[in-house]
């Protein structure tokens, strides 16, 4: 028994280096093509930092600076020798390494999707398990236009009438200006998630209020995938409630909240997990529009005021750090895949 | 809920392997109450083309101990009788009117609570493509273990002794290694057998097997049929086998039912039934079937097809379209004959 959990663990490193190796082309993809729509993108970051009251000459001497006067080919090939030493560039209008600034940016942004996607989860799938349970009911129908209208409805709207009715009409929420309040001082950075931190810190007003500043942003991303998220449970459920292995499940007299969570359920989730990873791609998206509603500062708000600024490097980086989220979260989700299927579990 | 407190069934307090000896007071006397009596069913499906009358006024009963077989055509109603009879169909289907009666208890009239405590304890059922009817994400031991959590008071660290015993039974090899293994590890006729341990797992009075053998390659068939049968002989377990073959049926069953659109057409003794079958639709479904000596030129299909059971036009004898010994008289009520020797049909104008 040992020998073989002690196979299976090391099938399983072999697995996760494999896919990681796998995906390098798919990361080299995204920087060649990151570096030549920035490049192709209209505005001239020399002529933009060397200022409107600039001469021609300065701004020859402003482009010269950033190496822009160099061939294509030249440029990626520096890039690219930079980006192997895992230096991302520095950013113009900070002068910042972008690197640094990611690192420090980037877990307000993993905070506010995770929370969106858990907060969607724990809604949606709850609600398409009541609606396959009971088709054509009010429940059901809720379903529907719950999701209808959260797909429907653009982020950035459904943010701003979020903070229009809770913190401007009814004062329940905070101001939407950032992840906490200027009168509190951030929690001690352990995971850089405030809402962990806050916790290991046992500051319960702190807790307050950094639920407080992620509640409305969170619930504007979540209303925008509940719908991806509750159809789907919903779709397979109702496949799952008709297979043979539920008859099965109630021609032996389980009950009906066995045959329903044990056997109906967890077979249902399967899909719902691979739909999960698309999910959280769709919601870095659109967190970009929501971190600048929200004035959050995530990576989303931070790129796009550099697109705004024609900064090259931020904007490369940032979609590198989104790729490689995104590879990493496709790998943990087949991970997770695999404990909840036996049958995926030996496939790789 | 657990066992004490179920409905009882009369089987449930009888002596392994003396199973109708309570119920035959006098030896010389056969049992007069059967097992599972059921009267005059009536069930229909709302459709969307509208209401289907899938079931029009069936009685069958299955004594003790006995072998019945339930022969029909894809369709005819057969497998639709027992999900049913277990109430496990869908919630489009309704029972419209009669009775079955399960040793006593009522099948038909009580609480879902009552029902679900009797499925799988004393009235077991396993189904065709056994693959697809377990679970794919749960061992198969624990998918025993979770139907004698249910109805016995087995202690938990028994549990795992009692599922290995139980796929011992149905001669599973190294059944300790099976027990941990998925559906998908196991071959067909092995995800058989672990349907049969589960069906049997709490030593049910009556198991319905429902095309057990379907798909399943041949030699799996014979020994899946063989050890089903050796497990009735050993246990005075009464099976009902429901098969679209009449010759697996022949072969197993000591009664044979034929079923047709719904109505059970035709009762008898298997010998009775392949010497002298009474109603015409056995007849053609005897002249399809391969068994015997007959070679393969001689066979000869049944013509038409089953009507549609949502017209509201339907002859009382919904054989009748199909049939060439049609009389007048076929156009009224419905009614079956007894024949003698234990021979019903319902049948005007009987062969």
């Amino acid at each position: 028994m040992n020998a073989q959990r002690l196979l299976a663990a090391r099938a399983g490193v072999a697995f996760v280096l494999r896919r990681l190796a796998a995906a390098l082309p798919n990361l080299l993809g995204v920087v060649i093509v990151t570096f030549l729509l920035t490049r192709a993108l209209p505005g001239d970051p020399a002529a933009y930092f060397a200022g409107p009251a600039a001469s021609r000459e300065a701004i020859e001497e402003v482009r010269h600076a950033l190496g822009l006067d160099r061939g294509l080919a030249t440029q990626f090939g520096l890039y690219l020798r930079d980006l192997a030493q895992g230096d991302l560039g520095n950013s113009i209008s900070t002068g910042r390494p972008v690197a640094t600034e990611l690192v420090e940016r980037l877990p307000a942004s993993l905070e506010l999707t995770l929370v969106a996607l858990v907060l969607a989860t724990l809604i949606a799938v709850p609600l398409g398990v009541l609606a396959a349970t009971r088709p054509g009911s009010m429940v059901d129908h809720l379903c529907r236009v719950i999701a209808t209208a959260g797909v429907s409805l653009p982020t950035f709207f459904t943010g701003l009438l979020l903070a229009y009715v809770f913190y401007f009409l009814l004062g329940w929420a905070p101001p939407p200006t950032g992840r906490l309040d200027p009168a509190f001082s951030p929690p001690q950075a352990v995971t850089g998630f405030y809402l962990i931190d806050a916790l290991l810190d046992a500051d319960a007003e702190l807790l307050a209020a950094v639920a407080g500043q992620i509640a409305l942003p969170a619930i504007t991303l979540a209303l925008f995938v509940i719908a991806p998220i509750s159809r789907m449970t919903r779709a397979s459920m109702l496949g799952v409630l008709s297979s043979d292995f539920v008859r099965t499940a109630r021609a032996v007299g389980l009950s009906r909240a066995r045959v329903l969570y044990v056997y109906a359920l967890r077979n249902a989730l399967l899909p719902v997990v691979t739909t999960l990873g698309m999910v959280f791609s769709f919601l870095l998206g659109s967190s970009i529009l929501v971190e600048k509603v929200f004035a959050w500062p995530g990576v989303g708000s931070y790129a796009l005021e550099a697109l705004v600024a024609s900064d090259y490097a931020p904007v490369q980086g940032f979609v590198l750090v989104l790729a490689a989220l995104y590879v990493l979260l496709n790998l943990v989700i087949d991970l997770a895949y695999g404990v909840v299927d036996p049958r995926a579990r030996f496939e790789a | 809920m657990n066992a004490a407190q179920s409905p009882s069934i009369a089987g449930q307090a009888r002596p392994a392997g003396a199973v109708s000896a309570h119920q035959t007071p006098d030896p010389a006397k056969p049992a007069r109450v059967p097992l599972l009596d059921v009267r005059d069913l009536h069930l229909q499906f709302q459709t969307r083309t509208g209401v289907a009358r899938v079931l029009d006024g069936v009685s069958l009963h299955v004594d003790r101990g006995e072998t019945l077989g339930i022969v029909g055509e894809s369709g005819s109603g057969k497998s639709v009788l027992f999900l049913a009879l277990l109430g496990i169909l869908e919630a489009n289907a309704r029972v419209t009117a009669g009775s079955a009666s399960f040793g006593g208890f009522d099948l038909l009239g009580s609480s879902e609570a009552e029902r679900s405590s009797v499925r799988g304890r004393e009235l077991a059922m396993v189904f065709q493509n056994p693959r697809a009817a377990l679970n794919p994400i749960r061992r198969v031991g624990h998918q025993i273990e979770d139907v004698l959590l249910r109805h016995t008071a087995t202690p938990r660290h028994a549990l795992q002794a009692r599922a290995i015993d139980a796929l011992r039974r149905v001669q599973i090899a190294d059944p300790e290694a099976r027990y941990h293994a998925y559906p998908f590890e196991l071959s067909g006729g092995q995800c058989q057998r672990v349907m049969i341990a589960m069906a049997l797992a709490c030593e049910p009075a009556l198991l319905i097997a429902d095309e057990p053998t379907t798909g399943l390659d041949v030699t799996t068939q014979a020994a899946i049929m063989a050890l089903i049968a050796r497990i009735a002989r050993e246990s005075g377990m009464a099976t009902i086998l429901v098969t679209h073959d009449l010759g697996l049926a022949g072969a197993h069953c000591d009664r044979i039912a034929v079923m047709h659109a719904g109505h059970l057409v035709e009762t008898a003794p298997a010998a009775e039934l392949f010497a002298r079958p009474r109603h015409p639709y056995t007849a053609r479904l005897l002249a399809s079937t391969p068994y015997g000596a007959r070679s393969i030129e001689s066979l000869v299909s049944v013509p038409g097809q089953l009507p549609d059971l949502t017209r509201t036009d339907l002859s009382p004898c919904r054989f009748s379209e199909r049939c060439d010994r049609v009389l007048p008289a076929c156009a009224g009520a419905l009614v079956t004959r007894d024949m003698g020797e234990g021979h019903h049909v319902a049948c005007h104008n009987p062969c």
